[in-house]
């Protein structure tokens, strides 16, 4: 699921656009993205940590940057980096739930090529859009 | 490379040969004109993002006299980086997050040793290797300080005066730490569970990106002001170690925690309209606004005691290497800045004087010679202010000036990003740049090749000609530069 790094958004930091046929693609294309700035390759994670989350959210924007945020604290509080998503999609009153259960591994330094550590998801000039049936993410990563 | 895509660039009234002007004409909604600091080559080279981010800024409410830009000014987000802004707090001033950065307190740290050059030299690559150990650094670094949720809140409510009691570092560093290390009227409640679980191991750790550790030298020639120099324990051939950090993932999550928060009343509550969502922002004196400052405040403990903490790593380290006790090897402090943060201060506002809440991201406060924030040590003389060059250009030391009043008392922070990451890593490799860099003298260690590569010097300004346009504009002036011979890459 694609995603490039994107040239003059940001000077200092990292940007990417991400995107998928559906919601649950883009995510993933944006949690890959991030992944690897951080890790070189993201097959070198493995899959016996399982993680599970539900957030809620009155839109898909806040939805994913809150997803990513998410991923961003556990990386910290946990040490884990994902590699396989199962994302579930529900309408949740006047908004939208996302149940996500992933997979992955704890950061080994002595076995991953880790790259550089992400601070956190900016707000500038996020956003998410669908067009003719393609959703498309652009996101700033603080390093 | 296109960081001028659809913006308007402005024409800028010339004030001198080192200030700028972009007038209220120049966008809806300027309240005050913005200044950027700079040399004509230096703003010329600076992407226009910077002109839109700083007009931006001068659009919050409560913003006092100009929005400034320091000489080092490059893009971020809501405020440019080397973004400065005063708000009226009587005048419904605001606080925001955007700009403070979601690094609160980043900073830098100097000590000096009673070593030489020749004395150094032959341990060099030891001393790297085991600062590379001590001070963990990159992704998922863990540090040596080992707390539950519990602990930690006590760390974030005291500062670097939390790690002086622990054993860590000596009562002296806080007479020359900004602050003395504690910033006061931090409030644990203001602060998520979240925040904490994401900070409470990491104290003690430098972080990635630009952050690094460094052995520098005092080239003789290198020294402007000598007595200065020497009255802050400074003297030809010396060897010194500075580093950079900040309050790693907590101080990111308090950042992320409240521009949520703020985004989601500003308009509704507070009917406040802005150009950039991440310049979200709440009245200082709101609940939203006081709240924030106190869990800004829990961040810029966190980080005083993070560098705090690393400074005993790097005091133990020499220690070992050269057997003798850090005391004996003369490792005091000579200063700890912030730059980036926000503080209330007094300063003079068309003849009389105001408090104001400043905002300084990417910006070092540099007050001048007699104001009341600096401790007795340093206040006939100015504050000492540390600026981080690239890697491989060298840092330097300066001194706050009375005319800095000009700019709240506020001066550049680092050389400023003239390219980017992702542009970096296509041009440089980063074990070629390690090897040459050896070649020219500096000895590097990093977890990442990738991440030194975009750390290339070639990716920043000149270092130089940043400080000589803070020397020249009267906003510090310059006391010594030090230049690398050893750099541990975060």
């Amino acid at each position: 699921m694609p995603y490039q790094f994107l040239e003059g958004l940001t000077m200092a930091d990292i940007a990417f656009e991400a995107t998928g046929k559906t919601p649950e693609e883009m995510f993933i294309s944006s949690a890959n993205a991030m992944t690897c700035t951080q890790l070189q390759d993201v097959r070198e994670l493995g899959t016996k940590e399982k993680k599970e989350i539900v957030l809620n959210a009155p839109d898909m924007e806040k939805l994913l940057h809150d997803f990513l945020s998410e991923l961003i604290f556990l990386k910290d509080a946990e040490l884990l980096l994902f590699r396989e998503y199962d994302l579930k999609f529900t309408k949740s009153g006047a908004g939208l739930e996302l149940n996500a259960v992933m997979k992955g591994e704890r950061i080994d330094p002595k076995k991953h090529h880790l790259l550089v550590d992400v601070k956190a998801v900016s707000w500038h000039k996020f956003k998410v859009e669908e067009r003719d049936g393609a959703w498309k993410a652009v996101v700033i990563i603080d390093v | 490379m296109d960081f001028n895509r659809e913006l308007k660039k402005p024409s800028f009234r010339k004030i001198n040969d080192y200030v700028w002007e972009i007038g209220t004409d120049f966008k809806a909604g300027m309240r005050v004109p913005a200044r950027i600091f700079a040399s004509e080559s230096l703003i010329n080279a600076m992407d226009g993002m910077v002109y839109d981010q700083v007009t931006n800024v001068a659009t919050l409410p409560g913003i006092v006299k100009y929005a400034y830009c320091m000489p080092d000014g490059h893009s971020g987000y809501g405020f440019p980086i080397g973004g400065v802004a005063a708000m009226d707090i009587e005048d419904g001033g605001v606080i925001s997050p955007g700009g403070i950065g979601f690094d609160i307190n980043c900073g830098m740290r100097l000590l000096r040793t009673d070593l030489t050059l020749k004395d150094v030299q032959p341990h060099l690559k030891r001393i790297v290797n085991k600062l590379f150990e001590s001070v963990p650094s990159g992704v998922g670094s863990k540090g040596f300080v080992k707390l539950d949720a519990q602990g930690f809140r006590k760390v974030i409510d005291e500062g670097a005066p939390w790690c002086v009691e622990h054993g860590y570092g000596w009562a002296d560093d806080l007479e020359a730490t900004e602050l003395r290390g504690r910033d006061d009227g931090a409030d644990g409640k203001a602060v998520s569970d979240k925040a904490v679980e994401r900070g409470k191991g990491q104290i003690g750790t430098l972080g990635s990106g630009n952050h690094y550790l460094e052995i520098q030298h005092v080239r003789p020639e290198n020294i402007f002001d000598e007595a200065l120099a020497r009255k802050w324990g400074i003297f030809p051939d010396q060897i010194v170690v500075m580093f950079h950090c900040g309050s790693r993932g907590f101080g990111h999550q308090v950042a992320t925690d409240y521009l949520n928060q703020f985004l989601s009343v500003m308009e509704s509550k507070y009917k406040i309209k802005i150009l950039d969502r991440e310049l979200a922002c709440a009245p200082f004196t709101s609940p939203e606004g006081q709240s924030y400052f106190k869990a800004m405040k829990c961040a810029m403990n966190m980080s005083f005691a993070n560098r705090q903490t690393i400074v005993h790593r790097v005091r133990e380290v020499f220690s070992e290497v050269f057997g003798q006790d850090a005391e004996k090897l003369g490792m005091r402090q000579v200063y700890d800045v912030s730059h980036n943060r926000a503080s209330i201060e007094k300063h003079r506002v068309d003849g009389g004087v105001k408090e104001l809440i400043v905002h300084r991201k990417g910006a070092t406060a540099a007050y001048g010679p007699g104001r009341e924030e600096l401790t007795a040590r340093f206040r006939d003389d100015g504050q000492p202010v540390i600026i981080g060059g690239s890697m491989e250009t060298g840092s330097y030391l300066l001194a706050g000036v009375a005319s800095g009043a000009e700019t709240w008392f506020t001066t550049a922070h680092g050389s400023g990003r003239t390219m980017s990451r992702t542009r970096a890593k296509q041009l440089y490799r980063g074990d070629t740049l390690q090897k040459e860099m050896e070649g020219r003298g500096i000895y590097v260690k990093t977890g990442s090749f990738a991440g030194l590569a975009e750390e290339a010097g070639a990716a920043y300004k000149n270092i130089d000609d940043v400080i000589e346009a803070t020397h020249q504009a009267g906003i510090s002036k310059k006391v010594v530069k030090l230049v690398p011979i050893g750099n541990v890459k975060g």
